[in-house]
């Protein structure tokens, strides 16, 4: 399979803030690459390089094959790119922006009206291609914005945070329009801080401070980096957590929705029954302990901690 | 093309759902030129008069009606008192004062020198030279009157008598109007101002909004880019500069003497100068009020060593050679004179031809230095 995109020890700087920091993958053609990380992890930073719109510091990165800084001019008719902020005219309606749009890669004119309806019968702009972009919410500008970027019909498409802010149901019509995307062949590029959006991807990269601290599908994600998870629910919930936390055999615990996530260090049948015995000799109260498969939450949680404990405790490891 | 073509229709499409551009960009220059017009004028007229007239004699009288009919002059006070004229000068109130002593009348019949007392405030170095030369040449041009009848009286002739009494002509302005000076002149600084400004704004504005982001992962061109920005705001400048040319014409009375044509293509090109450069500081601001500041900046050289404020002939000769470089200097030449010398191409064309040389060096550069990136 030839790769879409190719990162080699990339690095951002800006002034003495590292954004990108030394960070290497590479993104197969047909896949739903999901870019994960928490605000400020370098995310936008790596998407805009390799939309040829920032500089590298240093490192290379290859879109197509071709250099994102030097073959720029070359790359533009075959990406697609959704700014994580609405980066359309407020003052043009939806149908005059995608007409603008569509001008500007030279879709001919027939063509795009075709695609214009198509779009807007899948991401059901139909309504509301008269209306001037200022007056939509933030779900119809993303459906907008994410028509726009597809007019031309881009064989790589960004897609920076396509989902944050928008309602539940605009989020899971644009993870089916992206599924259909990539069932035409098309590879995209997606960000999210939503870490259980991960599911929809078919690998997944995650973002720390600048660093890329996990690769892999979203199976082998759970599965490698977090070896035990057991889900405890009780009323009240701190005890519990305070009572985990103290124990050596426990990596990590985490509240989830209202129930405690803890990570430990043993095998997955014995488990239970230790996190159980922990919390009897403690005397804390407790309703019920199973063994869960991880969530994308779960897995984040564990590597960053993993990846922040060096610096903030410095000699640990 | 086809992406010039889609540039240039959003660019209209924006511009004429902007309220604010098209009301400074059409309304706003004529009220301005209406203001400067009058405001910006040297004519040195009404000046006020104080007279202390210590004769009362028919001579000192008829100087005093002379004075008073002169549309140069205001007569506003004729005092008793010698230190009454003193004071007025002082409290600002008369800029001019005339002393007419007793002996006047017969100083002049005994054929002794006559002599007036003038007394200018000279706060205002500019009217107050001008008023006393206007002054001098009332005075002078009545004594002259007066020994040519006494001269004939007395029957010598005329031959004791100078003979020389200057008739100066003033040609290309003959009313010698400042208006008429000033209102190409404004005419060219309101249109450059609102270019220059207008176009500094076109494109830090899609930086500072965003929109510059999507635009530039785009196969769209720097010269598309700079061309499809340009064109759409020359429309609107040019309308507006006919627009105000009209108001100069029609208002003013600005006489136009010269090439209509040369004036035509040479406003379209001091258009795209002054654009060129907006479009420069544009390209390079990133934000909207960096910009704005930077223009502010580019006219200020523009409005004093054009030309527009000052003599460029007074200037120290290395500030001279600092002038080639403004559009604005060539175009006022080629204004001023078109307007009121009848000039065309056949004196201008060496203005004519630095004034185009200037205007797409501008655009040249606006598009070989426009970066595709943030
Ligand atoms: N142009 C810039 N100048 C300075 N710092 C920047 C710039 N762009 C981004 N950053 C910083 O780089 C870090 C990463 O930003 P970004 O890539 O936007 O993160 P993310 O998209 O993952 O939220 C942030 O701390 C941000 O403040
Ligand atoms: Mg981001």
């Amino acid at each position: 399979m030839d790769l879409a995109v190719e990162v080699e020890n990339l690095t951002k700087r800006f002034g003495d803030f590292v954004a990108v920091n030394e960070v290497s993958f590479s993104v197969a053609e047909g896949e739903v690459f999901g870019f994960l990380g928490p605000n400020g992890s370098g995310k936008s930073t790596t998407i805009r390089i390799l939309c040829g719109l920032l500089s590298p510091s240093s490192g290379h990165a290859r879109v197509a094959g071709l250099d994102v800084w030097r073959d720029a001019e070359r790359i533009r008719q075959r990406i697609g790119y959704m700014p994580q902020f609405f980066s359309l005219y407020d003052d043009l309606t939806v149908a005059e922006n995608i007409e603008f749009y569509a001008g500007l890669y030279q879709v001919p004119p027939a063509l795009a009206l075709a695609r214009q309806s198509e779009l807007a019968e899948v991401l059901e702009l139909g309504p509301v291609l008269d209306r001037l972009a200022r007056t939509l919410s933030t779900g119809w500008r993303q459906r907008l914005a994410l028509a726009t970027s597809i007019l031309h019909r881009p064989p790589l498409l960004f897609l920076d945070e396509p989902t944050s802010g928008v309602d539940p149901l605009t989020r899971r019509l644009f993870w089916e329009v992206i599924g259909d995307l990539a069932h035409e062949g098309i590879t995209v590029f997606v960000t999210t801080h939503v870490m259980d959006e991960a599911e929809h991807c078919t690998r997944l990269a995650m973002m720390h401070y600048g660093r890329l601290i996990a690769e892999g599908t979203p199976e082998e994600m759970r599965t490698e980096h977090v070896q035990t998870m057991v889900e405890v629910q009780a009323h009240p919930i701190w005890p519990v957590l305070q009572a985990l936390e103290k124990a050596p055999e426990v990596v990590e615990v985490a509240l989830f929705g209202d129930a405690v996530h803890a990570e430990l260090r043993c095998d997955l049948n014995d488990a239970e029954a230790r996190v159980e015995r922990k919390l009897q000799t403690a005397g804390v109260a407790y309703e019920r302990v199973v063994a869960v498969t991880p969530s994308m939450e779960d897995v984040f949680v564990s590597l960053a901690r993993r990846w922040e404990r060096p610096t903030a405790a410095g000699a640990d490891r | 093309m086809s992406r010039l073509r889609a540039l240039l229709r959003k660019e209209t499409r924006q511009m004429r759902r902007d309220p604010v551009l098209l009301r400074m960009m059409l309304i706003a220059p004529i009220m301005q030129l209406f203001l400067l017009g009058y405001a910006a004028t040297n004519d040195v007229k009404n000046v006020p008069v104080a007279l202390y007239d210590a004769d009362r004699s028919t001579d000192s009288r008829l100087l005093a009606e002379l004075i008073g009919h002169n549309h140069y002059f205001h007569l506003i006070a004729t005092p008793d008192d010698p230190r009454a004229l003193e004071r007025l000068l002082l409290a600002g109130k008369a800029q001019l004062g005339v002393y007419i002593p007793h002996s006047f009348h017969r100083d002049r019949l005994r054929n002794a020198t006559p002599t007036v007392g003038l007394y200018a405030d000279g706060t205002d170095s500019n009217t107050a030279g001008v008023a006393v030369a206007y002054m001098l040449g009332l005075l002078g041009e009545q004594g002259l009157r007066w020994q040519l009848q006494q001269a004939r009286a007395a029957g010598v002739g005329t031959s004791g008598v100078p003979q020389l009494l200057p008739e100066p002509r003033v040609w290309y302005n003959p009313e010698l109007k400042s208006s008429h000076f000033m209102v190409p002149g404004v005419l060219g600084m309101i249109l450059m101002t609102l270019a220059l400004n207008t176009a500094a704004l076109s494109i830090v504005r899609e930086r500072e909004g965003g929109t510059l982001e999507q635009l530039m992962v785009t196969p769209l061109l720097p010269r598309e880019l700079i061309l499809g920005k340009l064109l759409p705001l020359v429309v609107l400048s040019y309308v507006e500069m006919l627009l105000v040319l009209a108001v100069a014409l029609g208002w003013f009375r600005v006489p136009l003497e010269g090439s209509v044509p040369l004036l035509l293509l040479m406003s379209l090109m001091f258009l795209v100068s002054a654009l060129g450069q907006g479009l420069l500081v544009s390209a390079f601001a990133r934000t909207q009020q960096e910009a704005q500041l930077t223009s502010f900046l580019l006219l200020t050289p523009s409005m004093l060593l054009s030309g527009f404020m000052f003599p460029i002939q007074n200037m120290p000769r290395v500030i001279q050679w600092l002038t080639y470089a403004i559009p604005f200097r060539y175009y006022l030449e080629i204004i001023r004179g078109v307007f009121l010398r009848g000039a065309g191409i056949e004196v201008l064309w060496p203005q004519t031809a630095a004034l185009t040389g200037i205007s797409l060096l501008l655009i040249a550069l606006g598009v070989l230095s426009f970066r595709k990136h943030l």
